[in-house]
This record gives C-alpha cells, sequence and structure tokens, in this order.
C-alpha cells in the first residue's frame, strides 16, 4: 500500500505534544549569559553619545558593546551597495526600535534593568512612514549620499496607452497592500558558545546552511569551525529567513565575554525588528471589450522596503511584477516597479512574499470588470482563462512559463462547493430586508510562483544555489535516516519525506528518522521557504531512494541467487516476484551492505548511502479557485465569514492531512490580512503605534470560520513528484476573496474598493456614505 | 529574593526567587521544564498557559511568589491512556491540531481545563474558550476537530 497520499499521522508530534522538543530558549549550557539590545526610542535622528556608565555599575552585567566595537566587521551582507546595515546603528537611527547597543548580563532580568539604564542622547529627524511621504519632493533622506529614498527603479518599457485607448472599456485601481508583522508565535532567538573547537549557534531560523555559509564569511572564521544548528523552531513564515543583526552579534558576544551568549526577543522586540511583509501600493490599469475579455493590463509596484533594502525585500515586488497577470491570458501586459526606503523596520518575506499582492490587484481588476460590464464575475474569469491545453504557458515575462493547471475545472468545483446560485437568491432576499446581514460573494482564482527553484533563483536572494539536499543512509539492521537540507519548522516535511522513502524503499515508515536542521549533520541544505520542501526535497528521497534501491536490489539478487529484476520491495523485504517464500530481510540486504563477503563483487562495502541535490528545470505554479462569502452588520459593519471555500491544485499530494493544514493556516492569514491586521506608525513622529498584541490583531479562534476543502490535481511536469507546493497557497488567494466579496455586498450602494485591512469602520463610513436603504440608517 | 514552594506536577519544589518573577520564568529558568513557551508579553497569546491549582491561567502574569504553596500542572504533567498521551494530547495527533508546536502545550493546557469544565462542548463554546490562546499555524479549525475527537474520547483507547 502506498504511503504517498495517504493521511498518515505525524512523526514530529510526540517531542511537541508533551513539551519535550527543544526550541533555543530552551537549551541553557552551563554559564550562559543573557544579551538584551538597547533599541532607537526615535524614527529617525542622529546618535550624539551614547552613555553606559551607569548601566556597567549594575549587578550582573558583563559588558555593554556599540558600534565603535564592530568597526573591524563590515556591514551585513546583502543589500544594496552604499545602503547596508551595520551590524549595529551606526551615527543614525533609521527606525524606531532599530538596536543601538547591546547589554550582556547574567540573566534576562539584569539585562533589563542594565539596558533601562543606558542613556543615549539624540538629535532627531524628521521621520518619513510611507511610500507618498518618502518620494516627496522635500523629503527628509534617510541616506543623504544616495540623494533620494527611492533606492530602485525598474521603469515600464512602454506604457501601452495605445492599446489602451484602442479598448472598448478602460479602468483604473490604486490599491495598497498593507504592512504585516508577520508573527510567529515564536519571537527571533539565538544562543552561541564560541569555545577552543569552533562557534556553535542554535538559532531559530528556516535555513541554517544559508545562515552558516553568512556567518562563517562574516566572522571570517572556516566552515569547519562554524556550526549552525535550528532545533524546534516556532514558526518562520519567511521571517526567520532574514539576516538580523543579533544573529550575526552574538557570536561576537559570546566570543568576548568567553560564555555562551542567549539573545531572545520579546514580542515587543519581535514586532520593531523582526522583518515586516508587503507594504506595497499598487498602480494598476486594465483595458477591456465589452464582453469583458481583458486586453491590456498596466501595473506600476512601489514597494516599501523599510529603513535598509534587505536582499529578500528587494525581490518582492520583482516576484509582483512577474505573477501580474494571475491565470489570465492577457494579450498586453506592461509591469515596473520601484523601491523606497522610509523610516520603519525592514520589509522582507512574509508567507507569499510578492505573489499575494500580485494576486490581490489582478483579482480586485477582474472584479472591477466584472462590476464595469455588468457581467457575473464567474463568467468574467471564464473568459479570460488561460486554457488547460495551452500549457507550458508562457506569460508576460521570459522567466515565467507555467507549468500546468485547470482554472475552469478549479472555479467549477468552487462554483458547486459554494452552492454559488442559492447564495446569490439569499444575497437579493436578504438585501430587501432591513432585519438580515448583508450577503456578499467573493471570488479569487489564483496562481503563484512556488517550488524556488531553478538554478540561478536563490542565489539572487544571497543562497548558495536553488537546489535542495537529500541523502538516504541504511544503518545495518536495515532502518533508514534521511538527512534532508530543508529544515522544517511545521511543516511536517519529516513525516513527507518518511512517506516517499517508505514508498520508494520498502522500508516501514517507522523505522525510517530524519535528521535536518544542524550543518554539522547534513551535508549542505538551502532551506524552507518559497513552497520549495516537498517539490525540491521530497523529489531529492525519491530519486536518491530509487539509486540506492538499484544497489540494494544487487546485493538482495546476490543473497538470494536470483535476477535483480525479478525482485521486487516491499514490507522490510525483498522477494522474488511470482515466488513468495523466496526472500530476504532489509535488515540482512542492510547487513551484507557493510560486509564485503557477502557483497557482489561490484559492490563495496558501505554501498548503501546515497545522496542528491536535485536540481528544477522551472519553477512549480501552484493555484486555486476560492470562494468567500461574508455576512455583514448594517448596523456596526462587523464582518462574519459564513463560508470560505478552498478548491486548491498543488498537483500531487503526499499527505492531505498536512496539505489542508498548510491551506487552513495560510488562509488563515489571508482573511487576517483582508480584515485586521495592519502595521501602524504614527504619521507626525513614526512611533509605532501596533507594537505588540493588544494593539496589533493576531486572529483567534472565535474569528476565524471552519473551511470547506476542494481540490483538484494537475501534476507539475517538472519534478518527479508532480508536486508543486501548498505552504503559501492559502495566503495567497484568501485576501482578495474576502475584499471581493465584502464589496459585492456593498455594491449596490455603489462602493468599488475598500482597502485592507476592512474593518467595521470602514464598512460603516461606506454604508453611510453611500446614503441608500442598505446603510441601515 | 524569598523562598517558595510549588507543588509542580505532583512533585514538591523550593526555589530562592527575586519578587518579580514571574511563574513563567519560575517554571522554565528555576524549575527547568521548558515544555511551557512564552510567546508575547502582554498576556494575549497563551503559550505560556498551565493549570494553576486546576485551573488554567497564563504563566506570564502570575508572580511565582503568588504560587507559593499551590500546585501547578505543566504539560510535563500531561499523561494518560493514549501511549502515555492524555487525550488532548491524542486528540492533536489525531485530527492535526499543530504545526509548529510552539503554542500547543499551553493550547493543550487551556483544552485540558475546557474539557475539565464542560466535556462535551459544542464547536463554538470550543472557539470561546480558546479565544485567550493564538496559533499562527492551524487557522484552528483542526484544533476545534482536536478537541471533539478528546471529547468523544474521553474514555480511553475504544
Amino acid at each position: 500500500m502506498s504511503l504517498v497520499g495517504a493521511k498518515v499521522l505525524r512523526k514530529e508530534d510526540p517531542r511537541l505534544l508533551t513539551g519535550r522538543a527543544q526550541f533555543v530558549d530552551d537549551f541553557k549550557p552551563t554559564n550562559v549569559a543573557f544579551a538584551q539590545f538597547v533599541v532607537s526610542e526615535h524614527a529617525h535622528a542622529n546618535i550624539l553619545s551614547i552613555d553606559t556608565r551607569e548601566a556597567m555599575k549594575m549587578p550582573g552585567v558583563l559588558g555593554i558593546w556599540t558600534s565603535h566595537d564592530f568597526v573591524d566587521y563590515p556591514d551585513l551582507p546583502g543589500g544594496l551597495p552604499d545602503l547596508e546595515r551595520p551590524p549595529l546603528a551606526t551615527g543614525r537611527v533609521r527606525w524606531a526600535g532599530e538596536p543601538v547597543a547591546v547589554v550582556v548580563a547574567e540573566d534576562r532580568y539584569a539585562a533589563a534593568d542594565a539596558v533601562a539604564a543606558v542613556r543615549v542622547e539624540y538629535e532627531v529627524l524628521p521621520a518619513v512612514t510611507t511610500i507618498s511621504e518618502a518620494v516627496a519632493p522635500d523629503a527628509p533622506l534617510l541616506f543623504p549620499h544616495h540623494g533620494s529614498n527611492a533606492v530602485v527603479t525598474v521603469p515600464m518599457v512602454d506604457d501601452l496607452e495605445r492599446v489602451m485607448e484602442s479598448c472598448d472599456m478602460r479602468a483604473t485601481l490604486h490599491l495598497v497592500n498593507q504592512r504585516c508583522a508577520v508573527v510567529p508565535i515564536e519571537p527571533m532567538g539565538c544562543l552561541a558558545d564560541w569555545t577552543m573547537e569552533g562557534l556553535t549557534v542554535w538559532a531559530t531560523f528556516q535555513a541554517p546552511h544559508h545562515l552558516r555559509n553568512k556567518l562563517a564569511a562574516w566572522l571570517n572564521v572556516p566552515h569547519t569551525q562554524c556550526r549552525v544548528i535550528a532545533p524546534a523552531v516556532g514558526g518562520g513564515f519567511g521571517a526567520k529567513i532574514v539576516w538580523s543583526p543579533e544573529l550575526f552579534v552574538t557570536p561576537l558576544l559570546s566570543k568576548w565575554t568567553g560564555r555562551p551568549v542567549k539573545f531572545m526577543q520579546s514580542r515587543t522586540e519581535a514586532m520593531l525588528q523582526m522583518t515586516h511583509g508587503r507594504d506595497q501600493e499598487h498602480d494598476l490599469e486594465v483595458g477591456f471589450d465589452k464582453n469583458g475579455k481583458i486586453k491590456a493590463l498596466r501595473f506600476v509596484v512601489t514597494q516599501n522596503l523599510g529603513a535598509y533594502p534587505d536582499p529578500t525585500g528587494l525581490g518582492l515586488p520583482v516576484l509582483t511584477n512577474w505573477m501580474a497577470a494571475g491565470c489570465y491570458k492577457v494579450p498586453k501586459v506592461q509591469t515596473a516597479f520601484r523601491s523606497v526606503v522610509t523610516n520603519t523596520t525592514p520589509v522582507a518575506a512574509y508567507r507569499g512574499a510578492g505573489r499575494p499582492e500580485a494576486t490581490y490587484s489582478i483579482e480586485r481588476l477582474v472584479d472591477l470588470v466584472a462590476d464595469r460590464t455588468g457581467l457575473d464575475p464567474v463568467e468574467v474569469r471564464m473568459r479570460n482563462f488561460i486554457q488547460p491545453n495551452e500549457f507550458p504557458y508562457e506569460t508576460h515575462n521570459e522567466a515565467v512559463i507555467y507549468d500546468s493547471g485547470n482554472f475552469p475545472e478549479a472555479l467549477r468545483e468552487c462554483v458547486r462547493l459554494l452552492d454559488y446560485d442559492a447564495v446569490k437568491a439569499q444575497q437579493a432576499a436578504n438585501r430587501n430586508d432591513p432585519t438580515k446581514p448583508l450577503i456578499g460573494i467573493g471570488f479569487s482564482t489564483w496562481i503563484e510562483i512556488a517550488g524556488f527553484g531553478p538554478n540561478g533563483s536563490l542565489e539572487g536572494f544571497g543562497h548558495l544555489a536553488s537546489w535542495e539536499s537529500a541523502q538516504v543512509r541504511i544503518h545495518p539492521d536495515g532502518s533508514c535516516t534521511l538527512f534532508i537540507g530543508s529544515s522544517p519548522h511545521g511543516q511536517g516535511t519529516e513525516t513527507v519525506v518518511s512517506q516517499i522513502a517508505a514508498d520508494e524503499l520498502g522500508i516501514s515508515f517507522d523505522r525510517i528518522n530524519v535528521v535536518h536542521g544542524d550543518t554539522a549533520t547534513v551535508i549542505q541544505g538551502i532551506g524552507t521557504m518559497g513552497s520549495r520542501s516537498v517539490p525540491m526535497v521530497g523529489s531529492a528521497t525519491k530519486v536518491a531512494s530509487q539509486r540506492l534501491l538499484v544497489r540494494a536490489k544487487k546485493i538482495a539478487a546476490h543473497l538470494l541467487e536470483a535476477a535483480e529484476e525479478d525482485l521486487e520491495v516491499a514490507n522490510d523485504a525483498f522477494s522474488v516476484k511470482g515466488s513468495p517464500g523466496k526472500k530476504v530481510g532489509w535488515s540482512d540486504v542492510a547487513l551484507a551492505s557493510f560486509q564485503p563477503l557477502r557483497l557482489p563483487p561490484e559492490l563495496q562495502a558501505g554501498t548503501l548511502e546515497e545522496r542528491l541535490f536535485q536540481e528544477s528545470p522551472n519553477f512549480s505554479y501552484p493555484s486555486g479557485a476560492y470562494g468567500c462569502v461574508v455576512e455583514i452588520d448594517r448596523r456596526t459593519g462587523k464582518v462574519k465569514v459564513a463560508k470560505m471555500v478552498l478548491v486548491d491544485d498543488c498537483g500531487t499530494v503526499i499527505n492531505p492531512l498536512l496539505a489542508e493544514g498548510q491551506v487552513h493556516g495560510g488562509a488563515a492569514q489571508g482573511i487576517a490580512q483582508a480584515l485586521y491586521e495592519e502595521m501602524k506608525y504614527d504619521p507626525d513622529t513614526g512611533q509605532p503605534i501596533t507594537s505588540n498584541l493588544v494593539d496589533y490583531l493576531i486572529p483567534s479562534a472565535p474569528d476565524l470560520p471552519g473551511f470547506v476543502p476542494g481540490r483538484i490535481n494537475t501534476p507539475c511536469p517538472n519534478n518527479p513528484l508532480g508536486a508543486k507546493g501548498i505552504g503559501e497557497s492559502g495566503a495567497i488567494g484568501a485576501p482578495p476573496s474576502v475584499v471581493n466579496a465584502i464589496v459585492d455586498a456593498l455594491s449596490h450602494l455603489g462602493v468599488e474598493h475598500l482597502d485592507m485591512p476592512v474593518l467595521p469602520e470602514k464598512i460603516w463610513a461606506a454604508m453611510n456614505s453611500h446614503n441608500t436603504n442598505g446603510a441601515g440608517r | 529574593m524569598r523562598r517558595i514552594e510549588i507543588t509542580l506536577n505532583g512533585r514538591k519544589h523550593s526555589h530562592e526567587v527575586e519578587d518579580r518573577t514571574l511563574l513563567i520564568h519560575y517554571i522554565r529558568e528555576h524549575a527547568r521544564l521548558t515544555g511551557s513557551h512564552i510567546g508575547c508579553d502582554t498576556s494575549n497569546c497563551g503559550a505560556c498557559t498551565v493549570l494553576l491549582d486546576g485551573e488554567a491561567v497564563k504563566s506570564c502574569t502570575v508572580l511565582a511568589a503568588q504560587a507559593d504553596g499551590q500546585s501547578v500542572t505543566t504539560i510535563e504533567g500531561l499523561s494518560g491512556p493514549f501511549d502515555g498521551l492524555s487525550n488532548v494530547q491524542e486528540g492533536f495527533r489525531q485530527e492535526h491540531g499543530l504545526q509548529c508546536g510552539y503554542c500547543t502545550p499551553g493550547m493543550l493546557m487551556a483544552c485540558t481545563a475546557l474539557l475539565n469544565e464542560n466535556p462535551n462542548p459544542s464547536d463554538g463554546e470550543i472557539r470561546h474558550a480558546l479565544e485567550g490562546n493564538i496559533c499562527r499555524c492551524t487557522g484552528y479549525e483542526m484544533i476545534v476537530n482536536s478537541v471533539r475527537w478528546a471529547a468523544e474520547n474521553a474514555g480511553g483507547p475504544k
């Protein structure tokens, strides 16, 4: 029986359910000290002086360091030349929360006391937090030597004006994709221990080898003396592939104090220092005919990068531009972007990273086309879809060739599961009954780019390469260890690769274990991001297992005195087809693999080990159709998501339970972006005003709906599994379906758009400014 | 500094702590039980939820000194008939009620307290009872399913 495709319970769970999993803050080596950072209280200021004298006298303080102590070390890797981030603020602070000094003390209470006693004198400068402020003619500059806050500009080749003029109709939209905090429930932290043998860093990180490579280079130590371990990691969602200075500074603190040093963010620190996501504004224009056929799309993105250009943040608008046309056949597409720096927390990857922004805009535009033509949004989508026989499909950007999909079938399934006609009838009935909530229906038919990636795709973000590694090792008793380069943090990759290997090798699932997240044991790795683990490391596991099995069969055939091609493997044994009694256990084959006297002459001891760096010729393109029904309270504007249908196409599903979990979690974050979350700054001072979980609304169980799952399957042709990845789908597909539903609910009032998060007060204001019978009063 | 005596998962512990020591830091740093986690500093996330004399509390909002003389149950104190797991723990395993697992210990303690009080809650009651526990991974539906599984299998393996 095949395990691939089965609802297998997770290997990861027992340790997590019993409190036995070890997260970074759970490690407490003998003599460990605690680091805490002094952070800027101003959004933009020159540092005049830092007085540590009082703090140094406090009990338990081991030392305090400022930027002067790091002059021998370069700025952090990546970013843009001349705009790189120093390990501690040097001369100037560029956002409220930027680290300016660091204290090491005997414990976290003593460190906090000392941080409070450090006196920093600032000369406050005017601050910019929004895109419009940053690009205003007289804007204060974050990097005066650069001459502008716009640090990257990729202009449009052709503004499509002639094509737009030839269209029956055209419509414009300015969309804000608001800044979100990532909020993995475990904040950022690390523990560094620099001994005579070298440095070991335990870090809550999505890509431990990536961190090791950069850290070793930055510290100028050989890889052999720089080990990074990502133990249990409490969520990442993109923010834990980012260089925070804490990860670079803490090892030096260990070196300088001669003790293990731990740093663990508080939530408030995490809200200010962990990179944020999204924060794009889009200027969009669509040209179309009266039949709803889209003829041209102009798609201009402005990215707020925050205070320093992060290597991942720089890539976000590129991905947005790539995916601008979604799953539609648009004859003319032109894209452009610019990126600006502001006095805010740096922006980088957050679940979806550039693709949710693209999806949101194209899906809002398609609804706008439906509204202007009077056609049903489902019909407009059907008329513009790329058809199932048109793959591989070359998009407007040469880097993006869609692999496979069936958008009409996904939407038909979504419409069916939503019971669209019945909900439409209810919507009409409710509109005429002021005692009933307003009902709205919204769709999102989306496609995203995943499975990073083809050679060259991750190198641009500073990674070593774009492959992923798997190593399969058979032990003398016939059990198996998989070493995987993609280190998970909740995705269940240990379970998934074990299912794949069990199927290929015929070894029991329970006799397979998985090692990841340690540069000393895993040969090399890239990381968990961009919905790449199943397509990349899953495929690596499958192919490496197949290669190893060829040699295992040679040994089994030798022991059985049978022909290799007559053998089959299942249930931890090799047997001769048609002669079920003639068999040899995996344990005996494994034992023989270490005993030269029992091996066929062409094999050597230790042959049952295989490692593979799996490359991919193309990205993968998960897609889907989501449908949302909202109910809006006419008196308060409060939104209830009454139904959420999630039809996904991620190609081959390895474990439906885990795939559904990924979709739920992503959709929850997508709904939260649509309805609740926004990282906000005071426009006058640049102070963050949503810097903890009181002010920043992360939804809890009563705030979210149940989900109606659906699935279609068009296998990915570019990897041996046919899998496309599922990690980011929900976060990409959900926001436009929710906003489209809200706009639909209010469409009879003339509402064409409301920006996220669509808070009750925005809806209430819209209902009451469009003073009609739907508005209650 | 003061000496406190707390019964932790059935065993008496005695430690010297600063007056300002939070119960969660006492549990993690002094008693060295690291299953309970810290996810915020405003009592919103619930990752530090433990049972204090049987009642679910956020141990980041209780001083260790306030728990002096009382009994505390943490994730390490849960056990039961499902290969050593309680029905709530096993429910989370069966219904995929966890992903990264960081919020999970607090979530399990809140669910344990809920089922102690209301052995057969509706889905709405489950969601309401978990209002103070944030999970960023699951979207909650599978947590609701997990609690329902635990309620239906409270008597042990069938």
